[in-house]
């Protein structure tokens, strides 16, 4: 489904990494290592399309990408070390709009449940302002609940949570993979994922 | 069959995507009303200062009026332009926009239309009071609120793209100004002329006519740009 072709990318005048390979296949998870500035979040942004690579080429379904925008931006649900979160608009809001914004029919209900099981319960007509930084990264996973996506794109999803939230995100990327979606991220933090196939990539051990 | 039901489907997405930006980004300047009315007030304090700096003669003042009005839009537009996109650029708003399933251009279309609403209308709306101020009288004032209608939306369009460009960089409001300013010339020439050539007399339909095409041009191609500018300002 997701396949990458000999990926070079550049930062300045310093080259991350070259020639990268992988595919990936429906219920199949990337598991990203590496030490800071090893260029994962420019891979992960790479494969979203907010980057362009020097060389090579992203393939969805066969097609490259940047050819068929649309299309692959509906499979796709990314999040970065940025929340995507209106700090003036509700928790609510935030969801009912995103939602609206991508195409997505999603209910009230559907909202408020969502909020309740990331834990944002009661919380959910304070402006995103006002919530701790934890929350607020609660409320942009939130969206990974409302989102019909087949492919996750997770940077550092784990910052900001504590315990009982790492384990729900755990879950969550979990019962993706076993309705046959696709996940990458990266962490630095111990995460246990059993379900789907886990494949790990070290970006370090490559440019060694 | 199933390709036409795909593209009216996808149409649908994109009307309501559309609405959703708009009513987002209407919502946000609804709870930050400050911003919004600091150029509104930049506006009409601008005007008021030159009957106290030039001359209180009317005749003085409605020589110039259309002119310093015009201006004046200008500069208020200049001091909204900085919020269009930054804030999006800083919480992560833009990324997701740039994910979205939708042609990016469009949904540019709908930023600037809440821009135009919240910073351009109401300018157009002060512009009888501040005319009036300045001693024009009806068809004057008439002309000046048709040109104004017609050029705000120009400047909105055309800022969306110098804001785009100056994103992320240090001291973007100077540079936007820098890079926006020349820009808005034509619309200020035509603009003021129009009006110009309503008080003195003479036809003023062809000056009207150049500042609609100005408007068809601006949203035929400045969209595209500004939808080019951040995609590379994420980068």
């Amino acid at each position: 489904m997701l396949e990458i072709r000999d990926l070079e990318c550049v930062r300045g005048d310093h080259r991350l990494f070259t020639g990268l390979k992988f595919s990936l296949q429906g219920g199949e998870l990337l598991y990203l290592r590496g030490s800071n500035g090893s260029g994962k979040t420019s891979l992960l942004r790479t494969v979203c399309g907010l980057l362009e690579p020097a060389e090579g080429e992203v393939l969805w379904k066969g097609r490259n990408v940047r050819s068929q925008r649309d299309e692959f931006n509906a499979e796709l649900t990314y999040l970065g070390h940025l929340n995507g979160v209106k700090g003036e608009l509700t928790a609510f809001e935030n969801l009912r709009l995103g939602g609206a914004l991508s195409g997505l029919a999603v209910s009230e209900d559907d909202i408020y449940q969502a909020l309740e099981r990331i834990g944002l319960g009661g919380r959910e007509d304070l402006p995103a302002q006002v919530l701790s930084q934890g929350q607020k990264r609660r409320v942009a996973l939130a969206r990974l609940l409302l989102s019909q996506a087949s492919l996750w794109v997770l940077d550092e999803p784990f910052t900001a949570l504590d315990v009982g939230a790492v384990d729900l995100l755990a879950k969550l990327i979990e019962a993706h993979l076993q309705k046959g979606g696709m996940a990458m991220f990266t962490t630095h933090q111990a995460v246990d994922i059993r379900a789907g196939a886990v494949r790990e990539m070290n970006l370090d051990a490559r440019n060694s | 069959m199933s390709d036409g039901v795909l593209t009216s489907g996808r149409q649908r997405g994109l009307f309501a995507a559309w609405r959703a930006m708009l009513v987002r980004d209407l919502t946000l300047a609804m709870r930050r009303r400050a911003d919004v009315l600091t150029s509104l007030f930049f506006f009409v304090i601008v005007v008021s200062l030159f009957p106290l700096g030039v001359s209180p003669e009317m005749a003085v003042l409605r020589g110039i009026a259309p002119g310093v009005i015009w201006v004046a839009a200008l500069l208020a537009t200049m001091l909204s332009l900085g919020r269009m996109f930054a804030d999006d650029h800083q919480d992560g708003s833009l990324e997701q926009t740039l994910l979205l399933p939708h042609p990016l251009s469009m949904l540019v279309l709908g930023k600037v239309l809440a821009h135009w609403l919240v910073s351009g209308l109401p300018l157009v709306l002060l512009s009888p009071l501040l005319g009036m101020q300045l001693g024009l009288e009806g068809e004057a004032i008439g002309l000046l609120m048709v040109t104004l209608l017609l050029g705000t939306p120009v400047l909105s369009l055309i800022g969306a793209t110098g804001a785009a460009l100056t994103l992320g960089v240090r001291g973007g409001g100077v540079l936007v100004s820098l890079l926006v300013l020349p820009l808005y010339i034509p619309v200020l020439i035509f603009g003021t002329g129009a009006v110009d050539a309503g008080i003195s007399g003479m036809d003023y339909e062809g000056h009207l006519s150049l500042l609609g095409a100005f408007l068809v041009m601006a949203l035929l191609t400045t969209p595209l740009a500004t939808a080019a500018a951040l995609r590379i300002s994420v980068e």
